[in-house]
């Protein structure tokens, strides 16, 4: 099966070669660093979650990036939540924070995670993840385009040298 | 006397378009699933509602009053009444009398009030060991609720027996956000925003059922304009979903995972060009749209709905026969808890909301169904609806009526029940306005049926064929949790 047609203009895949450039030269200085994502879902309305499953298809295909998922915290050095932080999922969070070695980064991915989002206020939600964990990096959107998580992920790449154990700092 | 009988004999509350029975306790005791089907129950402070269909499919919405924070329950006879009235008992305290589970669904003991939807919160009780359903002797596999991998949240616990699953038990509420409070007291305009996240993979369905409820209640009518497009992005919304489902359930066909997904990714695309959303959240709102469709809007849709068109043949050839023979949906459990959405329409039964009441802009045909009842046939039927969906998508881009897309809101007071088809199946809202305001709400999308379906499924099923049935019901998360 081959692409049958080139649908429609894709502004994305600038954005894409673009970064990609940028990462060669962050990872030519790091010497193939590569970072291991931990997904900890914090109760949003999966609208997150679909775009970071957008992120591991072909057409962001976060593995070229040395970015990649792994299923064990402890092998993790990026944690990204998704959602306002419920009350039924503070636990989780906190566990699999717990769990990561240092040097540790956490993202909070969409405005739930942010800040509660349209969820602030109520009696289920915490209101962000940053009342559990400290957070080093938040990507704001209801939800954030694939692009922008992307964009996010390499600055964070990009803002941290190597493997060193570095003051927490919050990033924008 | 029958149930509907029972039911239509019952004092009226004004409530569009289907009015509401208000049963008294001592009949409501004698409903039973002879000739009634229960398609969704919830509960306001003061009552219980169910919406039953009768065996001719006419709607009949009931209610019955909770007194001393009791009703009968309808569980031992109706099991989709279930899940929803451990929701009710969490959320309200009204407990079923009766009932056959009383164990708590929504409400790990994390919140910081109990019974947020009673009119006095009782107070936060602390966190409680969950008490699954226990199999002496059985290896307990516990599964979530934090994968590592992009998810939502559920906890599956899995009884096995060497390598098949004797048992396997959802536990879910994880990301309950207060959702129904959050809506009360606020316009419905206001108030669309957490119908639109509810689950995002059905945002628009969501958003479509809210807004006919409350215009339901209003009584007022979208202008023609909005209610095509309102079909242009829900047919959209499916195409996204069911690609999406699609390449969650294909892992082990990469080549295929990756067409489906870029097909996706094209689609939402062309829905940021079109309506200003990648999901079209935010998008339909009570009276119409929250906006038009944007200059190039029809021609982006237009152009992805003929690629993926185009490649359709390659991708059914190339999804084959992935998942036959398991995970199979028992005809006892589809019955029991009332055929719904994708999940029935691969075994064979012909239920769509669609078709079924019926709502506008949907013309009349016959909802496809394939046999089987399995994974292979759920995901199969995904790639056929998607065709169904293309082309009425393309013929409504070819009809827009000119004119509006919204229009003013009375500050009415009122009571609406609506539904529209999300990809999953048919997701019901039900509102009452007070001045304008939102009094109280309920949104009850599919899978609080599907969820026990896929339980049933799952018994006896090969441990490595979990996962895929897990994808191939693609419950809603979210859009239970609330
Ligand atoms: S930020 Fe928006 S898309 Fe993401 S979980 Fe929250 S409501 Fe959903």
């Amino acid at each position: 099966m081959k692409p049958v047609a080139e649908t429609m203009p894709d502004p994305a895949a600038e954005g894409v070669a673009a970064l990609s450039a940028r990462l060669d030269a962050a990872a030519q200085t790091r010497l193939g660093r590569s970072l291991a994502l931990f997904h900890v879902p914090t109760g949003g309305c999966g609208g997150c979650e679909r775009e970071l499953v957008a992120l591991e298809g072909v057409v962001y295909d976060l593995e070229r990036f040395g970015l990649r998922f792994v299923t064990s915290p402890r092998r993790a050095d990026v944690l990204l939540a998704t959602g306002p932080l419920t009350a039924n999922l503070q636990e989780a969070l906190a566990q699999s924070y717990a769990a990561m070695a240092e040097p540790k980064w956490v993202v909070a991915i969409g405005d739930c995670a942010v800040d509660g989002g349209v969820f602030k206020g109520s009696y289920a939600v915490h209101g962000g993840v940053g009342v559990a964990v400290p957070v080093d990096l938040l990507v704001r959107g209801c939800p954030p385009p694939p692009m922008e998580i992307l964009s996010g992920l390499l600055s964070l790449l990009a803002a941290n040298g190597p493997r060193q154990v570095r003051p927490r700092r919050r990033l924008e | 006397m029958s149930s509907a009988d029972i039911i239509r004999s019952a004092p009226v509350a004004a409530c569009r378009p289907w009015p509401r029975y208000m049963v008294p306790t001592d009949q409501w005791l004698m409903l039973a699933p002879e000739d009634v089907s229960l398609h969704a129950f919830w509960a306001d402070t003061a009552a219980v509602y169910a919406l039953f269909t009768s065996g001719a499919g006419q709607i009949l919405l009931a209610s019955t009053a909770v007194r001393d924070g009791d009703y009968p329950a309808l569980s031992p006879r109706f099991a989709s009444a279930i899940l929803p009235e451990r929701m009710v008992q969490d959320l309200w305290g009204h407990r079923a009398m009766g009932g056959v589970d009383p164990r708590p669904w929504l409400d790990h003991g994390r919140w910081s009030v109990t019974h947020p939807l009673a009119p006095r919160h009782g107070p936060a009780t602390g966190a409680t060991e969950y008490a699954f359903r226990a199999i002496e002797d059985l290896m307990q596999i516990p599964v979530g609720p934090v994968l590592g991998h992009p998810a939502e949240p559920v906890h599956f616990r899995i009884h096995a027996a060497g390598e098949v699953a004797a048992s396997v038990e959802a536990r879910l509420g994880y990301a309950h956000k207060g959702t129904l409070l959050l809506m009360r007291g606020k316009s419905p305009r206001t108030a669309a925003r957490f119908a639109a996240r509810l689950s995002a993979d059905a945002t628009v369905a969501h958003s479509v059922a809210f807004a006919r409820a409350a215009e339901a209640a209003m009584d007022i009518e979208p202008p023609p304009r909005a209610v095509m497009l309102r079909g242009v992005m829900a047919e959209a919304e499916r195409i996204a979903t069911h690609l999406g489902d699609l390449v969650a359930a294909c892992g082990e066909l990469p080549h295929l995972c990756g067409r489906l997904g870029w097909h996706r990714e094209q689609v939402l695309r062309s829905a940021q060009v079109a309506f200003g959303h990648r999901m079209m959240m935010d998008c339909v709102v009570p009276g119409g749209l929250a906006g038009d469709i944007l200059p190039e809007g029809a021609t982006a849709l237009r152009m992805v709905a003929d690629g993926l068109a185009a490649e359709l043949p390659n991708l059914v050839q190339g999804l084959g026969t992935l998942g036959a023979g398991i995970g199979i949906v028992p005809p006892a459990s589809l019955e029991a808890l009332v055929p719904v959405g994708l999940v029935a329409r691969a075994a064979g039964c012909s239920v769509d909301a669609r078709q079924n009441p019926g709502y506008p802009p949907y013309p009349a045909a016959t909802p496809p169904t394939l046999p089987g009842a399995d994974a292979a046939a759920r995901l199969r039927l995904r790639l056929h609806e998607i065709t169904i969906s293309l082309d009425l998508l393309r013929d409504w881009l070819g009809s827009l009526p000119t004119g509006p897309v919204s229009q003013t809101l009375p500050n009415t007071g009122g009571e609406g029940i609506a539904v529209a088809e999300s990809p999953r199946g048919a997701v019901w809202h039900w509102l009452r306005l007070d001045g304008g305001l939102i009094a109280s709400a309920f949104a009850a999308d599919p899978s609080w049926r599907l969820w026990p379906m896929q339980e049933a499924a799952s018994a006896g099923a090969l441990l490595a064929d979990l996962t895929l049935i897990d994808r191939s019901f693609a419950c809603a998360r979210s859009g239970v949790d609330l």
